[in-house]
């Protein structure tokens, strides 16, 4: 069983990050690959201002979060907005860039080591049947769930929430109907990297940060996006929790050392046999 | 390019050095550098090598090998080296070491691999410990204890391949059973899939082989599922880094180490200790940073190289047979035993098993 309790320890980590891809998706089709960064910048200002500044937590999460909210104004403001010819591909292939030089940043200013942020709830172990899970691990997945409902719950049933999605449909209608669609690609942005902040902060006492963790949380995240469908919030959540959970089962009855093959082989069948992900909408497109 | 020259007026004899002083591998090159130019210092005003003054040379290779392939010939060629210390990483003085041994260049490697010395040759040396003998040393102990299963979780990567390897190849000389054989990326975020796999086992004692996050995501995901069975780790978690990630689950961790991060503690009448103060000392005195096993790996490359030419003079191919006749000299990492058959001279002795209580290293043998 205990392949189960760590399967959803590393999937909630997905989860999040996926959460973060469909933000993005949801209102600009674009998908985001400095998303893992956003996460490790998160754990990393955690750091900084507990650790060495020695702010309470609460303080130490209301600079983290403004700070990244600012981050993702500026990631879209300063670099999307000024690429002359924006095709996805462009764009995409601009937050590539940007994801290398955010990792180059965090390098410089935090350097090569690991970093340990303190835990934020007293550490426990919470025994399960069949294994156990620790209190921080919880923590994580409460997270997790809760930023799936108000996401999925703004996105669906307010004014706001359909103007996201209203943007991913047709920019051009939507400007016809008074969207702003430029404040709303920038606060899609400023929201993707907030959360990407949430889910480096909270996941940094387990996981430690280094700067090179955007890389593999970002790409497992993706991973997580396209297997629950991307756009989906309830996708994003399933599809980390089934990818943790696949990982962690095949760790457990094959040699461990093939882990990650397994995980993406089912990844790729899902997608052979289900393209559009486990929740993915099949988009119609009209000609 | 970092450059870096000693400066000594009309100096004599001219010793090289690449280190990795920038780049990935920086916190093994610079210590290494600043141990050197110390001691080249300090030998000089003491009027350097029979009478003649040692001009220093050091080159940064960044990490990189053809960086360093560039250096050495650079060593060679324009600054006429007789012998070069260095390079810092087992990559790079892999790269060079053929050269070294065509142009009759005597090399002192600080890297780790046995693949640097093995197999021998006449020019190529090196003064760390191999992993071998970490695993030797935990073995012995193992063995003293009456352990008979253990089981191995080793990272993928190219120091968990040299540890798994080791630990497996062995295991049989120990008459110990490997029941189970883990692995594990150093990107990972929970291992209670390996260690619960391992538990039920039962095995007798765990060895862990990795650097980095990952094994004290390890130690913790250890306590977090209760495991009473003694841990081992290797000598790649030996820093203070290790004990700050995995906090109160380091504790009860057992690790080889070179005897320098428990210099305080070592009884008086130790071999050793002696000479790892007064380098500690004089190290930290002009640094003012914590003295590092990596900066020992130089001490001991520069003292080899001192008693080669002391004997030898200046002539390449003699300081090369006079490295490999050295014979009980005691240097910061262990005592070097050089034979024509082993260019490195350490025996797993020059480890000590550690024991990590409450936050702080404590000899366990």
């Amino acid at each position: 069983m205990q392949f189960l309790y760590s399967g959803i320890t590393s999937g909630s980590i997905y989860a999040l990050v996926a959460i973060g891809f469909n933000i993005i998706y949801n209102t600009t089709g674009l998908i985001n690959f400095a998303q893992g960064e956003f996460v490790v910048l998160g754990g990393m200002l955690m750091y900084t201002t507990l650790t060495m500044f020695g702010l309470n937590i609460f303080s130490a999460f209301l600079i983290t979060f403004i700070l990244m909210f600012l981050v993702g104004i500026l990631f879209e403001r300063v670099f999307l907005r000024y690429v002359r010819l924006k095709t996805e591909i462009n764009l995409i292939t601009v937050t590539i860039a940007l994801a290398i030089i955010l990792r180059g940043i965090a390098m410089m200013i935090w350097g090569r080591d690991s970093l340990a942020v303190p835990s934020y709830v007293e550490e426990k172990t919470v025994l399960l049947v069949g294994g156990s899970i620790t209190s921080q691990s919880l923590v994580v997945i409460v997270v997790c769930f809760f930023t799936a409902i108000v996401l999925s719950t703004f996105f669906k049933y307010t004014k706001y929430g359909k103007a996201f999605r209203a943007c991913h449909d047709d920019q051009v209608a939507s400007t016809i109907c008074g969207i702003d669609v430029n404040l709303i690609r920038m606060l899609s942005f400023a929201i993707a990297s907030f959360l990407g902040a949430l889910a480096g902060a909270i996941v940094a006492p387990i996981t430690f940060v280094t700067y090179t963790d955007g890389v593999m949380s970002g790409l497992k995240g993706f991973s997580a996006a396209i297997l629950g469908g991307l756009g989906s919030f309830w996708g994003g959540l399933f599809g980390g929790f089934l990818l943790g959970v696949i990982e962690g089962f095949f760790a457990f009855i094959l040699p461990s050392g093939f882990k990650d093959a397994f995980a993406f082989i089912i990844l790729l069948l899902i997608l052979f046999v289900k393209p559009s992900g486990l929740f993915g909408k099949k988009k119609a497109v009209r000609v | 390019m970092v450059l870096v020259f000693t400066t000594v007026a009309l100096a004599d004899i001219k010793l090289g050095a690449i280190f990795s002083i920038t780049g990935p591998a920086s916190y093994l090159g610079l210590p290494e550098k600043q141990t050197l130019e110390m001691l080249v210092e300090e030998l000089n005003k003491k009027n350097g090598i029979n009478g003649e003054k040692i001009d220093l040379i050091i080159y940064d290779d960044k990490g990189e090998d053809a960086e360093a392939r560039k250096k050495f010939l650079r060593l060679v060629q324009n600054d006429k080296v007789i012998a070069v210390i260095g390079p810092s990483r087992t990559g790079t003085s892999l790269a060079i070491k053929e050269l070294a041994q065509e142009m009759g260049i005597p090399l002192i490697s600080v890297a780790a691999s046995k693949t640097i010395v093995y197999p021998v040759q006449k020019y190529i040396f090196k003064t760390p410990q191999s992993d071998e003998q970490a695993v030797e040393k935990i073995y012995d102990y193992l063995k003293k204890n009456g352990k008979k299963k253990i089981a191995i979780i080793t990272s993928q990567d190219g120091f968990g391949d040299t540890g798994r390897n080791a630990l497996i190849a062995e295991a049989k000389n120990y008459e110990l059973e490997v029941v189970a054989d883990e692995r594990f990326k150093d990107t990972d975020k929970d291992m209670t899939s390996q260690l619960s796999k391992i538990a039920a086992k039962k095995p007798d004692a765990v060895i862990c082989w990795g650097v980095g996050p990952a094994p004290a995501v390890i130690a913790k995901n250890y306590k977090q599922l209760n495991m009473n069975i003694p841990l081992f780790m290797s000598h790649g978690v030996a820093s203070k880094k290790f004990i700050e990630l995995a906090g109160a689950a380091a504790d009860g961790i057992y690790l080889p180490a070179g005897r320098l991060v428990v210099v305080d503690k070592l009884p008086d009448s130790d071999k050793y200790k002696p000479i790892l103060m007064a380098y500690k000392k004089s190290f930290e005195a002009k640094f003012n940073s914590h003295v590092s096993p990596f900066g020992g790996y130089a001490y001991d490359a520069f003292h080899l190289f001192k008693m080669a030419v002391e004997k030898a003079g200046k002539d390449k191919a003699k300081i090369a047979d006079a490295l490999q006749n050295v014979k009980g000299f005691v240097g910061v990492t262990g005592v070097f035993n050089m034979s024509k058959d082993d260019h490195n001279g350490l025996g797993k002795e020059s480890f000590m098993m550690i024991r990590i209580k409450n936050g702080e290293w404590e000899i366990a043998e």
